[in-house]
């Protein structure tokens, strides 16, 4: 478990790619995630006025995530929250899967580098967009013999945040690894459902909040 | 074979110093923790602002907690030292 395993390399026009652990686990999610907004936007193709039941509950979910979202970011830059709730839900689902005794997605540096880059792009085409030169010119204050430390800073920003992201996951992997590997078989009934409980559901849960609301500060703090 | 198991050696007391940042890790946590629930009793009606602060207080706190374990998992798993002189007998 602390290796991700190589299941196959294609070899497409003399390039390489590997097909790992996590990537067929990252499609697993996908797969299951799609599926499930398939079936929310099948049911909810009776729309009603009044939420009911189902559409209640989806309702309350988005609205929760919508109103934590706008309250960081300010009204007039919470259209791109829609992104931020698929990063969450992402993250979260990927935590939990872990507690099917595979393999998380997060607890590989490619996966969370990935995310990290595109909050990162995010924030400077936000920046771009909304401030224009005044962004860049961010960069060159208060003298413009700061740039290179204004560079290494904001490039700091993704590294920190996949890493955060990373070592957690990771951790977790490796002390539910050590006590399969370690433990007696007696001892691993129902000692594990704990360790996974707070590993991977509790961490996970907090590592998700916190990715997406150091990833909107950053966003705003571009923005505005 | 002995510099090699030296070099081993070297490499897992320098991981267990480099989790030793954990102390002042959990210290700063703490110190956020009790300073946000010093201020949650003083101020009941602030507590949802105030406790999410406090997670991203606890998250950047956190940061070098997590290198120290990043550092501790490349010196044992993935030492380069030790490709290097593998490298160099051959």
């Amino acid at each position: 478990m602390l290796n991700v395993e190589n299941l196959r390399v294609l070899n497409l026009w003399g390039l390489e790619i590997w097909i790992t652990e996590t990537v067929v686990n990252t499609w697993i999610i996908m797969a299951v995630l799609i599926a499930l907004a398939l079936v929310v936007r099948i049911r909810l193709r009776r729309f009603k006025k009044i939420p009911r039941g189902f559409q209640n509950a989806v309702e309350a979910v988005i609205e929760t995530f919508d109103k934590f979202s706008s309250g960081t970011l300010g009204e007039k830059l919470s259209y791109i929250s829609p992104w931020f709730f698929t990063v969450f839900v992402f993250i979260l689902s990927s935590a939990l899967f872990s507690t099917f005794g595979l393999r998380s997605p997060a607890a590989d540096w490619t996966t969370t580098f990935a995310m990290a880059f595109a909050s990162f792009f995010l924030m400077f085409f936000m920046g771009l967009r909304h401030r224009k030169g005044a962004y860049l010119r961010s960069y060159f204050e208060p003298s413009p013999i700061f740039f290179p430390l204004n560079l290494v800073g904001e490039l700091a920003k993704p590294i920190s945040l996949s890493f955060r992201l990373f070592g957690n996951m990771l951790s977790g992997t490796i002390i539910l690894t050590l006590y399969y590997g370690l433990m007696p078989l007696y001892a691993q009934i129902g000692i594990p459902a704990l360790l996974h409980a707070f590993f991977d559901i509790v961490f996970g849960a907090i590592q998700a909040y916190i990715f997406v609301i150091i990833s909107l500060m950053y966003v705003r703090g571009a923005a505005t | 074979m002995t510099e090699l198991a030296t070099i081993i050696s070297v490499a897992h007391i320098a991981a267990a110093i480099a989790l030793l940042n954990g102390i002042f890790t959990t210290f700063g946590q703490s110190k956020i923790a009790v300073q946000a629930i010093d201020s949650i009793a003083r101020q009941p009606e602030a507590a949802n602002d105030i406790r999410s602060a406090m997670f991203v207080g606890l998250a950047m706190a956190e940061t070098s907690g997590i290198y120290g374990l990043l550092i501790a998992i490349i010196m044992i798993f993935a030492n380069p030292l030790v490709s290097t002189f593998v490298d160099l007998l051959s």
